[in-house]
């Protein structure tokens, strides 16, 4: 596979003006637009979808925050402006699949805007990952060598007790042949890293301690050596836990996705 | 003498009646003090719901120890009801066991006594000895192993009182049972008047009898009837002791599992009043003339702003304390904790459930703090928790709109969240033309 095409990220707009829909959208999600560590990941992805030869394109410019926050946060004024105007979009692309790597856009798109008018069908990229895995498994290698590897998983509460998507990142896991390391509180008994409910945008309010410690703590007591998990939230509050901790150099903390980058590739957390 | 016995207890059931009567007009009439809200479709799932989550306890069971202790005591509670039954017909007709003499009279044995009668209260009788040992062993978790789940801030005398007292109190209607089945055996072997066979009860017999079968049978005649008359009005008045305490739940946790929200946990409900402004102002909907319907108010202030279902979520908590012993922000020793959030609604519906007017000075910002608002993570472990289906998370973003949209008082960080989304489309403070330059590397023949 070539380089070039394993970048290649086609736009919806220059699809439409040679009148072509792709059967996807990829919704790149503000942390993979800005967020530094997160662009890592998205374009991990982007590897992976061209591996597959997924048929997909993004929105670009086009792309904004789905309102999620504001929401959680209160302001439904704002969540509606930015709904409506993204659902406007969406529907004028004809969009009906949209691939997702961020829960929180996962949730708003899957169970929130159908009341506003959109209607999609939504796929978050563990699920989209595993399904070529026990499609077409040849399709997609991962670079690197996980045999004996002890890996752990900790799950977005947007993915899964909202949206009960506990299996596939742990089916990918298995697949790769990491050795699944859980920790005490997985799936619907998940403990949330800290920052959902807007709390990613704000000073956490007077406590013992952070949430993402807490986490952290049952991550290390895993003695995993890779922290995987699947939101770009959780991505960053584990990531600074385990920088709380110093323990940079013992645990890995990456998305699902990059499980299948070259080892040299994979960001040091 | 059998006569006024029956008027007095004709008369103290239909006492019973009318509180009761009377308690439950309050308590719906304080539930409708909520908004309108339809609920319904998809009755098959909502009755597999009640089948499984409020008759089955289904969720009880993600902790085991609680959970068999509990199913003894709700097991033993619902068949000692059929006992009861039988209690109310004697009562009433001034008889004595009216089940066994029915049974010994269409299906009479040599033995004396029918088999089948004989099985069903010795089978109430190891219900009975269950449910005071799981009353025992609740009451020693409670107040001598100090399980954490049962203290918090909002634990205070009453909740704490309320929980024991119902202990107390069904161990001490359990032990009438059993003493009044003891001096029955012993008047029945006397052959005391009226005293019908009932066969050995092997609880009671191995237990009371021995402390009371020296005793003549006039005292064991006045002990009988007393422990009679203690456990039957005692039922009454713990019925309507019910409906002023947090065990209301062995009622509503039907209900409420059946008006259980069935969407995925995560959706928020729609303000369809914002959602139009919004398309008016897109351009997305003609203005509608005439439909100006005045928006009362953004968001929760008061009860009366919550859903009706909300409502009835906080006289269905039974403050087991599932929700906050999961709560990542109370976990880690925030202010919050969703047991409170609940109880404090149930606490401000029936101050405005009392008052004639409805109305009055206060609201749940007067039991609620925006530090505990302001702590949810929405992670929703507290609704998937929860045995009768509550959901806290839904009046804390009832509460966040309130202070968002109506009073602009959300924190200052959030108001910088806000702002940035308004002007660069992206919760952070970055240029919105810089959204694609992610791709800028990946695409080499770009530009």
């Amino acid at each position: 596979m070539n380089k070039k095409r394993d970048m290649e990220v086609p736009l919806m707009a220059d699809l439409a003006a040679k009148n072509k829909t792709p059967e996807y959208l990829l919704w790149v999600g503000c942390a993979g637009s800005y967020d530094e560590r997160y662009q890592k990941v998205i374009q991990a992805l982007i590897k992976v979808l061209n591996q597959a030869s997924i048929d997909f394109a993004v929105l670009g410019p086009e792309e904004s925050c789905t309102g999620d926050p504001a929401r959680r946060a209160g302001n439904e004024l704002l969540f509606q402006m930015q709904a409506l105007s993204n659902i406007q979009v969406l529907n004028n692309y004809k969009i009906e699949k949209i691939i997702t790597p961020c829960p929180h856009c996962y949730n708003t798109f899957k169970n929130e805007y159908p009341a506003l008018g959109g209607n999609y069908q939504v796929i978050h990229h563990t699920e989209l990952l595993d399904q070529i895995l026990s499609d077409n498994p040849s399709t997609l290698k991962s670079l690197d060598d996980f045999e004996g590897k002890k890996i752990t998983y900790h799950d977005s509460c947007y993915l899964g007790r909202s949206n009960n998507i506990y299996d596939p990142p742990r089916r990918i896991i298995e697949y790769l042949k990491g050795t699944l390391n859980e920790m005490g509180r997985i799936k619907a008994d998940g403990l949330c890293c800290g920052a959902g409910g807007s709390q990613m945008f704000k000073e956490a309010e007077k406590g013992a301690k952070d949430i993402n410690i807490e986490r952290t703590e049952e991550v290390l007591k895993s003695r995993a050596e890779i922290v995987t998990t699947a939101c770009p939230f959780c991505l960053t509050m584990l990531s600074d836990g385990i920088k709380a901790f110093e323990k940079e150099d013992d645990i890995k903390v990456l998305d699902i996705v990059e499980l299948f980058e070259k080892p040299d590739d994979k960001p040091a957390s | 003498m059998h006569i006024l016995g029956q008027i007095l207890f004709t008369g103290i059931i239909l006492f019973a009646i009318l509180i009761l009567y009377r308690r439950i007009r309050f308590i719906t009439s304080t539930i409708r003090l909520g908004k309108e809200q339809r609920i319904g479709g998809d009755t098959k799932r909502r009755w597999m719901n009640v089948l499984l989550i409020a008759f089955g306890q289904k969720k009880m069971f993600r902790r085991p120890m609680a959970a068999f202790l509990h199913l003894l005591i709700y097991v033993g509670f619902i068949i000692i009801n059929l006992e009861v039954l039988e209690f109310i017909i004697d009562g009433l007709s001034g008889q004595h066991r009216f089940f066994a003499k029915v049974l010994q009279n269409w299906y009479p044995t040599e033995t004396g006594y029918n088999a089948f009668y004989n099985i069903l209260m010795n089978g109430f009788e190891f219900l009975t000895a269950g449910v005071i040992i799981a009353c025992i062993i609740f009451l020693i978790r409670r107040n001598v192993l100090k399980i954490k789940r049962f203290t918090g801030i909002e634990m205070t005398r009453w909740p704490l009182l309320d929980a024991n007292l119902i202990l107390i109190f069904e161990i001490i209607l359990m032990t009438a049972i059993l003493t009044m089945n003891g001096a029955d055996q012993v008047l029945q072997d006397l052959g005391s008047e009226g005293y019908i066979n009932t066969g050995t009860l092997y609880i009671s017999h191995k237990i009371i009898v021995p402390m009371v079968e020296n005793l003549d049978v006039g005292q064991l005649i006045i002990i009988e009837r007393f422990c009679w008359w203690f456990h039957i009005i005692g039922i009454l008045g713990f019925a309507v002791y019910v409906t002023y305490s947090k065990h209301l739940h062995i009622i509503m946790a039907f209900p409420n599992t059946y008006y259980g929200n069935l969407a995925p946990p995560a959706t928020m409900n729609n303000m369809e009043e914002v959602m139009n402004e919004v398309k008016m102002m897109l351009g997305l909907q003609a203005p509608e003339t005439g439909m100006q319907e005045e928006i009362a108010r953004f968001g929760v202030k008061d009860v009366t702003d919550l859903k009706w279902k909300n409502i009835m979520d906080a006289f269905t908590c039974t403050e087991c304390g599932r929700c906050t012993s999961v709560c990542p922000a109370n976990l880690t020793g925030k202010k919050l904790s969703p047991r409170k959030i609940i109880m404090d609604v149930r606490d401000r519906a029936e101050i405005l459930g009392r008052s004639v007017t409805k109305d009055d000075e206060g609201s749940l910002f007067d039991h609620i703090s925006k530090e505990e608002i302001f702590a949810c993570t929405t992670c929703n472990a507290c609704i998937d928790i929860c045995p009768v289906s509550i959901d806290p998370v839904a009046v804390i973003l009832g509460l966040r709109r309130y202070i968002a949209m109506e009073e602009s008082l959300s924190p200052a960080d959030w108001n910088m969240m806000f702002n940035n989304i308004e002007t660069n489309f992206a919760p952070w403070k970055v240029p919105a033309s810089d959204r694609f330059k992610w791709a800028e590397f990946m695409v080499p023949n770009k530009k």
